[in-house]
């Protein structure tokens, strides 16, 4: 599905290198995780697989189902079946949510070449997954974000994934800012979304969203690259043990 | 501002003093004090205080060349939803006016006549109060020639908005006045659309006396227009006036709103947004003076400008002693969606009372990289998070519009502009 070889990225204004020789390959239907300790490039991967500015690839590439990522817009990327999960959701005062939302479907669907969705059947779909989210229609009205707590904030998030139905879903700590409850409430949201052919990269610090959002492959990130991966089980050595043994072995 | 009065201003009185002959002594009288103050007083200049950032020529030239074939209806305001005067060229259309519960609505034209008029208290006096401390002489020039216009006396709650539909042909060169008079607990929505032609000199004198609410939406539309517009207003105690303008469009555009709070208790929000691009030069000159104590104002003005055009926004807040427990608040912000477009600040805050609270801002930025990255990693293309996002800017200022209808219908309306650009 995703496949990234030696990534170089860096800093557009500044001389700092970032991302270091990142390499991954996930398969279809498989939940990965990357865990790693603040500053070791885990977000900057989300966002430069998902083409935001301020990030120079100086070498290395990134491919969704064959397709040069690197190459696309933002909105390409999208259409191509990509989606990042945002850690900080953006408030878009005046917009409402719906409105945003249909734009985004359609917008895609246009990209893609497919017909736009009715006004009917967006609603009929929307309120459908939104109920398992427990989004109520005030939510569904207000402004994109606008006023939401920071647990609505990640469910909102999870609608429109659940709308926009991509191929390759990223979560940028997802689980930040959010109390048990509101996590367990996301986590069902993913779950509900996995199948064979969708994939997921979950970013954390922490193992506890991964025993509501259970990975199939873990991976250790540190200084830019990806130093371990390892079964479930490497997310329990780190819970248990931090990231300094890990570190250790691969310095 | 003195200068002597050239060309088109002085054939304008000169036409002036024919219409009098016809005229009733309210009208009469009204008109000759306004002649005066354009006399003594002398037109705008390029060097006056206020006329710093719009160069007043357009409005003081004898003609203005124009060449733009305007038509391009605009159904905005769906008729069940208000009342409908229509204007062609400056002229009223209807032989017959509406007849609404709550209100009485006549023609200037045929008030003119008359030796007698409640107008009378209102038509130019407002005007006249407005002028000091800063002299605004294309009012008076107004006042003095002007002889289409409605007076609409608000006696109780009107329930549909009154709406007023202005339509310009290209070279039309058109003077109006409104007078709108809202009297003890009545209150009234009025809503101005249409286009404006060549050149336009609209004046709306608006007197809520206690407890009364004065709504007003007005839409600017029209490819190059030149249009000069004044509001004077003068609030009784506990009441509530709002005007809010949206422009998408024009050449010159200069929107004056002078408020008068006469009475203690009462709230006032002047808002406005605008979208243009290349020519585009919109001007907000607002003045409001708290002089009395208890009173809430804002000022909420939006600006998004593009390819050269130029935004300008000079906001005061006067609060006279005695004015405590006031609260001012002023936000003017610009949307500059490239580096050749330019917004003009200047705010004022002149305050003589201890006990008040008043604030004002003024920004100027570029679309949120953040904000549009979350749009674009969603699929929605560049361009259109663009619209979005300044859709968004401009659904602030909407806020300040009561009726929620009518603010969908204002959003919705920025929509469609955003979208054939």
């Amino acid at each position: 599905m995703l496949e990234i070889k030696n990534l170089h990225v860096q800093l557009e204004e500044e001389d700092k290198k970032i991302l270091k020789g990142v390499n991954l390959s996930l398969d279809p239907g498989k939940v990965h995780a990357i865990m790693g300790p603040n500053g070791s490039g885990k977000s900057t991967l989300s966002y430069v697989l998902s083409g935001k500015k301020g990030y120079e690839v100086t070498s290395g590439s990134a491919h969704l189902e064959g397709n040069d990522l690197l190459v696309m817009d933002p909105e390409e990327r999208a259409a191509a079946g990509l989606f990042l999960a945002f850690q900080y959701p953006v408030e878009i005062p005046g917009v409402g949510n719906m409105t945003f939302l249909r734009s985004a479907v359609n917008s895609q669907r246009k990209l893609r070449g497919e017909p736009e969705m009715t006004a009917g059947d967006f609603l009929k779909a929307v309120r459908d997954k939104a109920k398992h989210l427990k989004i109520d229609s005030d939510m569904l009205k207000r402004p994109v974000n606008v006023g939401f707590s920071g647990g609505e904030k990640k469910r909102n998030e999870i609608l429109q994934m659940a709308m926009l139905e991509p191929k390759m879903c990223i979560l940028d700590e997802t689980d930040s800012g959010l109390d048990v409850d509101a996590m367990k409430l996301v986590a069902e949201g993913v779950n509900a979304l996995r199948d064979k052919k969708r994939t997921f990269l979950v970013i954390t610090h922490y193992q506890r969203l991964l025993d509501h959002i259970k990975p199939d492959i873990v991976h250790i990130m540190a200084a830019g690259r990806i130093i371990k991966s390892g079964g479930p089980e490497l997310a329990l050595e780190v819970e248990n043990n931090g990231y300094a043994k890990l570190l250790e072995e691969s310095s | 501002m003195a200068s002597s009065l050239r060309g088109d201003t002085a054939d304008r009185l000169r036409l002036n003093e024919n219409l009098l002959a016809t005229s009733g002594q309210w009208f009469k009288n009204a008109r000759l004090a306004a002649a005066e103050r354009v006399e003594s007083q002398g037109l705008p200049q390029r060097r006056d205080e206020y006329w710093g950032y719009t160069q007043p020529d357009a409005f003081l030239q004898k003609k203005i060349d124009f060449d733009v074939d305007l038509n391009s209806p605009l159904e905005l305001f769906s008729k069940e939803l208000s009342e409908v005067i229509n204007y062609k060229n400056g002229i009223l259309q209807e032989k017959k006016l509406p007849a609404i519960p709550g209100c009485s609505v006549e023609s200037l034209s045929d008030a003119a006549t008359l030796d007698n008029h409640w107008a009378g208290t209102v038509f130019g006096k407002l005007e006249a109060v407005g002028q000091i401390p800063v002299q605004r002489s294309l009012a008076a020039l107004n006042t003095a020639t002007a002889s289409q216009g409605l007076l609409i006396l608000v006696t109780g709650k009107v329930k549909k908005p009154i709406r007023i539909n202005a339509v310009c042909e290209g070279t039309s060169d058109t003077i109006i006045h409104h007078i709108i008079k809202v009297e003890r607990g009545a209150n009234v929505t009025l809503i101005e659309t249409g286009q404006y032609g060549a050149r336009a000199n609209v004046v709306l004198e608006v007197e809520v006396e206690g407890d009364g609410t004065f709504n007003h939406i007005r839409m600017q539309n029209g490819h190059e227009h030149n249009a000069l517009t004044h509001i004077f207003g003068r609030i009784g105690t506990n009441s509530t006036f709002k005007s809010f303008t949206l422009t998408s469009g024009g050449r010159l555009t200069r929107n004056e709103c002078i408020l008068d709070l006469v009475g203690d208790s009462s709230r006032v929000s002047v808002a406005g947004a605008c979208i243009g691009d290349e020519k585009f030069h919109h001007d907000d000159t607002v003045f409001v003076t708290h002089n009395a104590a208890n009173c809430e104002s804002r000022q909420v003005f939006k600006k998004v400008l593009r390819d050269g055009s130029v935004g300008v926004f000079q906001g005061k807040i006067l609060v006279k002693a005695g004015a405590q427990k006031t609260d001012g608040y002023q936000i003017s912000q610009s949307l500059l969606l490239d580096d050749n477009s330019q917004f003009l600040a200047k705010p004022e805050l002149e305050i003589y009372a201890d006990d008040v609270v008043c604030s004002h801002g003024s920004t100027s930025g570029a679309i949120d990289e953040e904000a549009l990255f979350y749009l674009r990693s969603r699929g929605v293309p560049k361009a259109k998070a663009i619209d979005l996002l300044t859709l968004s800017f401009i659904a602030e200022a909407i806020q300040e519009v009561e009726s929620p209808e009518l603010a969908d219908a204002l959003l919705a309306h920025v929509t469609a502009v955003l979208e054939v650009r």
